[in-house]
Parts: C-alpha cells; sequence; structure tokens
C-alpha cells in the first residue's frame, strides 16, 4: 500500500491498534511482542482540523506556538515558516516582532565590507537553532534534528503519528519486554537512545521532549491545564498548521467548487436528456 | 455531413475566409461529423482525456513561472508556491493530482478500446497514436515527479535511470547522457525540467493526429459494427457535446474531491522530506500509475526459472531483461491488431475473449497491488506470475483464442439491431436490456 497521510483514512484503519494502547501512551504490557520493523499504528485524534469542515482551532495553535518556541526549537527548525506568517494564528505585530527579535540573522555588509548581523523581523523564516547541519550532528550524538516545518506531511500518520511519537516513549524494562530486534532478541536502547512504541524501529535518538505537566507556562487566558498529553497536542497542532497553513482556506474553497460542480453537473446531466430526445433510441 | 447544410458558407465574411483557408468548414466538420448513435459512457474517456491534457498544461506554465530548478533551491520553490505565491497551493495541488487524473482516464480509453476492440481495421493508426500518446505521457510523468526534489523524486529517478545502463556496450554512456554527469544531480533536474516543459506539447500535436485519424476512420461502438448510412450516426454536436459536458462534470467532482480534501492521497509523505543523497528511503516506490510496470521490471531476477530458461542461458542479465520487458509491455499494445485476428471488433460477441479480457484486467490491478508491494516472498512470486500472464494473454491467448472461438452473430446494423432475424435477433433484447 502506498503509506497515506490522509488522516480520515487512518483513522479507519487505526481502531485496532488503538484499542491495545493506553490513553496515557503507555503500551500494555499484555501487547505482544513486535519485531523492529513493526510499525504500530498511531493513536487517533479528533483533530478540530479533522474531515471537510476541519477548522484550526487558533488558541490552540499558540499554545502550540509556545511549546515550539520553549521546547523544540531548541533542537528543531522551522526554516519553511516566517515569522509573518504567524499572524494567521492570530498574533499582533508586536508580538511576531518580539518572538523574531531574540534571534540574530546575517545583515547586509557594513560601509567597511566587514559582516554585520541584525535581530530577525517579520520576513524572516523561522531561524534554525544551529548554524549548519555539522553543528547539529556534532551537539546530537551524530544525526541532525530534522526540521519541523513539513513533519506533519512527511510522515505516514500524518498529525496521529507525531503526537503518538510526542507520547509514545516506553521505559527501557518495558521496551525489552515488547519489542524485538531484527535478530528477535529483546531490544534495548544503546547509548544516548531511547525507545518509543510509535518510532519505526522502536529506536530514537530525541530524548522524551515533553516530560512533566507544567514543562510550558501557558500565557493565554482560559488556556487548558499544561498537561504533557495536552502540550504534545498542541504542539502537533500547530506543527500541523506550520506544514499546511491553507488548509481551512482550501476544505472552504473545496465546499464552494464541490456545490458548483454538482449544479453544473446536474443542469448539464438535464440539458443532454433534453437534447437525447430528439433521437430514437441510444445516443 | 455536407459543410453547406450548417449554413457558414452562407455567411459572405465566413465564406470569404473559408475559400482562402477552410478553417470554418474544419470547425463545422469537427462538431457536425457524424458519430455512432448507440455510444456509451465508456466513450466519455477520450474527452476527458484532452481536458485532463489542457488542464495539465495550464496549470504546468503557471507553476513554472515561480519554479526553481536547481537541486539547492527546487524543493524550497515548491514551497513558497505551497505558502507565499497567491492560490499557489491550489495550482500546486491540481497539477501533482491532475497528473493522477490524466492517467485514470487515459487507463480507462484504453481499457474501452481492448474491450470493444477499437484497434482493430482501420482503425489501427488511431491505435498506435494513442500508445505514442501513452509512452510520451509515461515520460512526461516521469520527470515531473522528479522536479519537486522530494526524496521520492530524487530515489525513483536514480532507480529508473540507472535501469538505463542494463542497455548492452552504450548503457553507461546513456545513462550519463541522461544524468548530465555521473550520477543524479543538478543537471539531470535541469534537463528533466526542460523536457517536462517541451513533452507535453508533443503530445498535443499527438493528440491532434489522433483526433484526426478518428474522423477518418469514425469512431468505433459497443457493438463494434460499422455505420451502415445515415440512420447509424449522430451528429457530434449537440449530442456528444452535451454528453462530454456532463462527463467532464462527474469527472471534475472527482478531480476536486482529491484536490480539495485528499490532495497528498495518491503521493508518498517522504517526498515532503528534501532529497538526500546520502539516504535511501526504506521502500522506494514509483507513483500508483507506473506499479504494474515496476512489478514486471521486478519479477525479472537471476534465479527467476522463466528469465533463466528464456534469455539467462546465453547471457543475458536479468536488469535487461525487466527493462526490455516494461517497454515491451506497452510497446506489446503496437501489435496487437496482428495478434487478436478476429474479424468481431466488440466483446459484446465473443463470449471468450470477454472472459479473458476481464481476467486481464484482475492482472493488471495484482500486478499494481504487488508494485507496491516490498521485493520479498510471496510478493516476487505473485508478481512474476501475473507478469507471465500478462504477456501470455497478449502473446498466447488472444491469438488462440482469435482463431478458436466462434463469436455470436452480428446485428446488421446499429439502427436496427433487431432486423437481422434469426440467431442476430436473439442477440437483440439482450442489447436492449443493457
Amino acid at each position: 500500500m502506498i503509506r497515506s497521510p490522509m488522516r480520515s483514512l487512518h483513522r479507519l484503519l487505526a481502531p485496532a491498534a488503538v484499542a491495545a494502547v493506553l490513553a496515557g501512551g503507555a503500551v500494555p504490557a499484555a501487547a505482544p511482542a513486535l519485531a523492529a520493523g513493526d510499525a504500530v499504528a498511531p493513536k487517533a485524534v479528533a483533530w478540530t482540523f479533522n474531515g471537510v469542515f476541519g477548522r484550526y482551532d487558533y488558541p490552540q495553535l499558540r499554545r502550540g506556538l509556545q511549546v515550539y518556541n520553549e521546547v523544540c526549537a531548541a533542537c528543531h527548525g522551522l526554516r519553511l515558516v516566517a515569522y509573518r506568517d504567524l499572524a494567521a494564528i492570530g498574533l499582533g505585530e508586536a508580538q511576531i516582532r518580539a518572538i523574531a527579535g531574540d534571534k540574530e540573522v546575517d545583515g547586509e555588509p557594513d560601509d567597511e565590507g566587514e559582516p554585520t548581523t541584525r535581530p530577525a523581523e517579520p520576513k524572516d523564516r523561522f531561524v534554525d537553532p544551529f548554524p549548519n547541519v555539522q553543528a547539529a550532528i556534532a551537539s546530537n550524538n551524530g544525526a541532525a534534528p530534522p526540521d519541523l516545518s513539513l513533519m506533519v506531511k512527511a510522515r505516514g500518520g500524518a498529525a496521529d503519528y507525531v503526537y503518538s511519537l510526542l507520547t509514545g516513549y516506553v521505559s527501557e524494562a518495558a521496551c525489552k519486554k515488547q519489542f524485538k530486534d531484527s535478530q528477535g532478541n529483546p531490544l534495548a536502547p544503546g547509548e544516548g537512545q531511547y525507545c518509543n512504541a510509535y518510532m519505526p524501529g522502536h529506536i530514537v535518538a530525541m530524548a522524551p521532549p515533553l516530560t512533566e505537566d507544567g514543562q510550558v507556562e501557558y500565557e493565554e487566558a482560559g488556556a487548558p491545564p499544561a498537561s504533557v498529553d495536552q502540550m504534545s497536542k498542541d504542539v502537533t497542532a500547530f506543527l500541523a498548521w506550520a506544514a499546511e497553513p491553507y488548509m481551512v482556506e482550501r476544505k472552504r474553497m473545496g465546499i464552494k467548487v464541490m456545490l458548483f460542480l454538482l449544479l453544473f453537473t446536474g443542469f448539464m446531466y438535464a440539458i443532454y436528456r433534453q437534447v437525447k430526445k430528439d433521437v430514437k433510441g441510444r445516443a | 455531413m455536407s459543410t453547406e447544410a450548417h449554413g457558414a458558407r452562407r455567411n459572405r465574411t465566413l465564406k470569404w475566409i473559408d475559400d482562402r483557408m477552410p478553417i470554418v468548414s474544419m470547425t463545422e466538420h469537427a462538431l457536425y461529423y457524424p458519430v455512432p448513435r448507440n455510444l456509451n459512457y465508456m466513450w466519455n474517456f477520450g474527452s476527458l482525456a484532452g481536458l485532463a491534457l489542457i488542464i495539465m498544461i495550464v496549470t504546468g506554465i503557471v507553476l513554472s513561472m515561480h519554479y526553481t530548478p536547481h537541486t539547492d533551491y527546487a524543493f524550497d520553490s515548491v514551497e513558497r508556491i505551497m505558502r507565499d505565491v497567491n492560490y499557489g497551493w491550489l495550482i500546486r495541488y491540481v497539477h501533482m493530482n491532475g497528473g493522477s487524473m490524466f492517467f485514470i482516464v487515459v487507463y480507462l480509453h484504453i481499457f474501452r478500446g481492448l474491450y470493444y476492440g477499437s484497434f482493430k481495421t482501420p482503425r489501427e493508426l488511431l491505435w498506435w497514436l494513442g500508445v505514442v500518446i501513452l509512452f510520451l505521457m509515461m515520460a512526461t510523468a516521469f520527470m515531473g515527479y522528479v522536479l519537486p526534489w522530494g526524496q521520492m523524486s530524487f530515489w525513483a529517478a536514480k532507480v529508473i535511470t540507472s535501469m538505463v545502463g542494463a542497455v548492452p556496450l552504450i548503457g553507461e554512456s546513456l545513462t550519463e547522457l541522461l544524468w548530465g554527469g555521473f550520477t543524479v544531480d543538478n543537471p539531470t533536474l535541469n534537463r528533466f525540467y526542460s523536457l517536462h516543459y517541451l513533452l507535453p506539447f508533443v503530445i498535443l500535436g499527438v493528440v491532434v493526429l489522433h483526433i484526426w485519424a478518428l474522423h477518418t476512420v469514425k469512431a468505433n461502438n459497443p457493438l463494434g459494427i460499422d455505420m451502415k448510412g445515415p440512420q447509424d450516426s449522430i451528429d457530434f454536436h449537440p449530442y456528444y457535446t452535451t454528453k462530454d459536458l456532463f462527463g467532464a462534470g462527474v469527472f471534475l467532482l472527482v478531480f476536486a474531491a482529491f484536490v480539495f480534501y485528499a490532495p497528498n492521497y495518491l503521493g508518498h509523505p517522504d517526498n515532503y522530506i528534501q532529497a538526500d543523497p546520502l539516504k535511501t528511503p526504506p521502500h522506494i516506490v514509483p507513483e500508483w500509475y507506473f506499479l504494474p510496470f515496476y512489478t514486471i521490471l521486478r519479477s525479472f531476477t537471476d534465479d527467476w526459472w522463466l528469465f533463466q530458461i528464456l534469455l539467462g542461458w546465453w547471457g543475458m542479465e536479468a536488469k535487461l531483461a525487466g527493462v526490455l520487458a516494461m517497454a515491451g509491455a506497452v510497446a506489446v499494445l503496437f501489435v496487437l491488431p496482428w495478434l487478436d485476428t478476429s474479424r468481431v471488433r466488440s466483446a459484446k460477441f465473443r463470449p471468450v475473449y470477454r472472459a479473458f479480457f476481464w481476467l486481464f484486467v484482475i492482472d493488471c490491478l495484482v500486478l499494481g497491488w504487488i508494485g507496491a508491494q516490498p521485493a520479498e516472498q510471496p510478493w516476487t512470486a505473485i508478481g512474476q506470475w501475473a507478469t507471465i500472464w500478462y504477456f501470455a494473454h497478449f502473446l498466447v491467448i488472444l491469438p488462440l483464442v482469435s482463431r478458436i472461438e466462434r463469436p455470436r452473430p452480428l446485428p446488421h446494423s446499429i439502427s436496427q439491431p433487431v432486423l437481422g432475424g434469426g440467431a442476430a435477433a436473439a442477440a437483440a433484447p439482450m442489447e436492449a436490456s443493457r
């Protein structure tokens, strides 16, 4: 099968695996041991952006941005998103300038021709945490943390997968019990490695990023308690927006286009039937 | 149909133009040319393929205004189209899904031709031009898929272009010519972009020839018998223009459903990861419309008994055999009119052929399904048997069936299938009930 990022389809396929996974993300010990290559179907989440009428929940996206900025941005870039794009999720210009201004980017050479730097502006794209890929590799145990701009679209299972990964870490003991490596031996993460139920192969170099409730203090009034589960959902929703910022416009336009085409097709059928009346028999 | 009947030549201006260049009467011929009165909805897919080609050319031209064919910028320029170009996401999703839609209608168009014997005399040239279009479409789609420079773009390009290396003696030079270097890199992307822009217009040219040939020999029909007079035909306009517009509406509904609600369903998530020549994806799979051919290619392994018996013993490499088989899978359509020698066109009157036709359809679906599986058992074995069946259908079954089969009697004419009397009359009630 071509692996599909279409969320609704995934929901159809997921229930069996979901039933086997506890809400908190721990895989029950009773689950049969899986070989290293076996992928676990991600947990299905009722995202606000699922379905034909799906919309982003903008307060949730802003909370997710906060989680990204305070946790993920230490290692992961978001290089395809510009700071100005944040206006679309409801940030004011001052807020956008404040977020951008924390980062330095290359400026124009000065009058002597010496290179300069300047604070990032709304027009700039999110500044990468590392100056280059070698630096990213050197500070991360030999593997550069991937850019997150398209992460939700670049994985089968899409947002469900990203959320499941964030909440799918398993202890070393549980890992040995549940998963097997390619030789059929109990799977054990090596030095600087972690076990995750949803990662293909179940070994991941990323330490669990969200570990305790309240790790991020949500600023906005009316925000839900920042539980690990809530933070994981919020940042995943933000990344879904980052990967597909025009999804709401797309689905909204789709309804109009489909209604127009239905009408057009109906009219054309009526006209065709009318014209056909002149002809005896089939035409 | 006489042009005079429709009056354009009575208008003095139009007549003046027409005497110097018969563009008016040509248009009239195209609009009022006689079409069998009994076409079913399977005859909608030709015009739908034309519509798909136009949509692809229009959206493609707009995309090319924003796309940068350079390995460092291609991926980002596509994302810029998705994020910063006004309605860029719409144009790109239409183009991306348009490729799949084009192949769906063209495949249905081809299967229609196979079922109703549209490749038989006097339509061989019409059929050949269609096969040429299919070849050109495959080349265009393959090169277009490389342009976004995602992981699947790069690795599909790598796998497919490396096959050329299997050609004896000149394989290596040929591959380097294709790559413009020693691996898939910037020169490859540049030439693919150039050719991806060129080939659709070549397709357009061959489509004009295809329609020209069609207007010369006229359309086939579900009964597969010739039109014998005006009572058997109706004018293309308004009868088939309205029917084609209705078909276009249904087609666009399906198309729009994908574009707006499942734009990435037919794609692969890995293509949203920028190409990395050092990192091979776990499963390299082509787009769905190439999967059957991909299976045929992969079926030829060194240890396959059929390969060893037929080709391996005199030293041919399995890789080369696979490449030849894949090309042959399409090229065999060129000789189809001489493989299926039955003088009855429509499968309606050929019960044995009809059964084998549906087996062939199932075989193509199996080939497609296996193409998406990893190269492991039992998939490989199933794929190999499906490959055997694919070629056996054309090279063994069709010549035998067309010789042995006793077709049911044909109706006397399209307009009066009942008047034949006797055995032909028995076929008629079934006709009416369809």
